[in-house]
C-alpha cells in the first residue's frame, strides 16, 4: 500500500535527531512493549509480516504522532483483535479508555507467476504496481532500474505471508540504484540498495 | 457516559497492560519471560558484539574475507546468532573509496542481535525519510564530512537481510589488540553515520 509509512525520499522532515549513546528504551513500558511483540511473535500469534503491515494501517495521523513503542503495541493489539483473541471493547475495557486500532486490511497476494530469476550483474526493473496490501517495495523505486549486486536466501514472500494467503518463500535481490535515476537532479550523489523480492523485478528492456 | 460520546486514549501504560493482560489470558506469555526477554533485549543486544566481530576482521585477514562471504556464518564463528527471520547477513565494507551507510525506510529494521537495538533517531521519521535522497547532507549535519570523491552506499532494510557496516580501521592502531581495538568500535559507526576517528588524533 502506498501508505504514511513509505518514507524514504520525502521532502520536508527535519534535521536528525542525533543522540549518541542514548539507552534504546526511556520507559518501563516501552521495554514491556517490546517484549511482548516478541514474545507474541516466539509464540506464533502473529508473524513479522503480518505485524510491519499492521503497523502501516494506522491512521496517517495516529502513525506520525505515535513513538517506535506506540506503533509496535498498536500493530500488536489490532492483530489480538483481528485474530480473535480479544474484542475491541474487551481491549477498551481492560485499558481503561479507548484504544486506536490500526484500519483493516486490503487482500493479500500470492508470487507473480512470470518471476524470472537473476543474477549478479542482471540489470532490472522494478514493476510498475500499485498494490494495496502489504508489500516491501518501496515507492521510490516503483518502475526504476538498478542492477543486481546480491542475492539472499528465499524468505516468506510479504504480500502473502501478512495476508495468511498461500505462496512460495522466494529469493531477495539486493539492487543498486543511482540516485540520479531516483530522482533525476534532485537528490546528492549515491547509490541506494534496496533488498527487492524477486517477484517486483523484471528484466530491464 | 453516552455511546456516541467518544472515549478519551487510555495512557499508553495501560494499554500495555491490556495487551500483557489478553497474551498472558492465552498462556502465550508469563511474567518471567517478559522479565527475560527484556534482560535479553539489554543484556545481550550490544554493539559490543559487533564490535568483536569487526575487531577480529581488522586483525584477521581470512576471517574477514569469510565474513563478507556470508556474515551469518562469519558472527556464528564468535557465537553470535541472529533471530531466525533475520537469513541473511551481510557486512558492507567500507574503503577509502567507498563509505556504507544502512537505513530502514519502510519501518526501522537491524540486525539488532549484533549491533544493539536502534537508536531513537534512526527510528525517527526525518532520518527514514532523508538518508536515502540526501545522504551527503544528513551525513555532514551528524558531523560526518566526507570528501566529495568517496562514493556513498545507502542500504534500505527492506527484506529480513540485514547489514552491518565494517568500518575503516583507523590509523594509529598498529600493534593493538583484538579487545583494544573492539572498544574503539560503537554503534554509530556499525550502521555508517560515524567514522572512527585515530585515536591519535583523539588525543592530539
Amino acid at each position: 500500500m502506498d501508505g504514511i509509512h513509505d518514507l524514504g525520499g520525502r521532502q520536508g522532515f527535519d534535521r536528525i535527531r542525533h543522540t549518541p549513546n542514548a539507552s534504546p528504551f526511556h520507559a518501563d513500558w516501552e521495554k514491556r512493549a517490546n517484549a511482548l511483540y516478541g514474545l507474541a511473535v516466539r509464540a506464533g500469534i502473529l508473524n513479522m509480516d503480518e505485524y510491519r503491515h499492521a503497523i502501516e494501517r494506522m491512521s496517517p495521523r495516529h502513525y506520525l504522532s505515535a513513538s517506535y513503542y506506540e506503533r509496535s503495541l498498536t500493530g500488536l493489539a489490532t492483530l489480538l483483535v483481528e485474530k480473535g483473541l480479544v474484542t475491541r471493547d474487551e481491549l477498551e475495557r481492560l485499558a481503561g479508555g479507548a484504544f486506536p486500532l490500526a484500519a483493516p486490511s486490503a487482500p493479500g497476494r500470492t508470487n507473480a507467476v512470470d518471476a524470472p530469476r537473476f543474477r549478479v550483474g542482471d540489470r532490472v526493473v522494478v514493476r510498475n504496481e500499485h498494490f494495496a496490501g502489504h508489500i516491501r517495495m518501496p515507492a521510490y523505486i516503483r518502475a526504476k532500474r538498478g542492477v543486481v549486486v546480491g542475492e539472499s536466501p528465499p524468505y516468506p514472500f510479504p504480500d502473502a505471508h501478512a495476508h495468511g494467503v498461500a505462496a512460495d518463500d522466494e529469493p531477495t535481490y539486493d539492487v543498486r540504484f543511482a540516485t540520479s535515476e531516483l530522482w533525476p537532479n534532485a537528490a546528492d550523489d549515491a547509490f541506494v540498495h534496496v533488498g527487492v523480492f524477486r517477484s517486483y523485478l523484471l528484466p530491464a528492456p | 457516559m453516552s455511546a456516541s460520546e467518544p472515549k478519551s486514549v487510555a495512557p499508553i501504560e495501560r494499554r500495555v497492560d491490556a495487551v500483557h493482560a489478553v497474551l498472558a489470558g492465552h498462556g502465550a506469555i508469563r511474567d518471567e519471560l517478559v522479565v527475560e526477554a527484556t534482560r535479553v533485549a539489554e543484556e545481550q543486544w550490544v554493539p559490543e558484539n559487533g564490535a568483536r566481530i569487526v575487531a577480529r576482521a581488522w586483525t584477521d585477514p581470512a576471517f574477514r574475507a569469510r565474513l563478507l562471504a556470508n556474515g551469518k556464518a562469519g558472527a556464528a564463528e564468535l557465537g553470535f546468532e541472529l533471530p531466525r527471520h533475520h537469513r541473511h547477513l551481510v557486512f558492507l565494507e567500507d574503503t577509502t573509496e567507498v563509505h556504507n551507510v544502512i537505513c530502514c525506510t519502510l519501518c526501522s529494521c537491524t540486525a539488532f542481535t549484533i549491533i544493539g537495538l536502534p537508536p531513537d533517531w534512526y527510528k525517527d521519521l526525518d532520518y527514514r525519510a532523508r538518508v536515502v535522497r540526501e545522504s551527503r547532507t544528513v551525513l555532514k549535519e551528524m558531523g560526518l564530512d566526507l570528501p566529495p570523491e568517496v562514493e556513498i552506499r545507502v542500504w534500505d532494510t527492506t527484506a529480513d537481510t540485514r547489514y552491518v557496516v565494517l568500518p575503516l580501521r583507523p590509523a594509529g592502531t598498529e600493534g593493538w589488540s583484538e579487545e583494544r581495538l573492539a572498544s574503539l568500535v560503537t554503534k554509530d559507526s556499525m550502521i555508517g553515520v560515524a567514522r572512527i576517528a585515530s585515536p591519535a588524533a583523539a588525543s592530539a
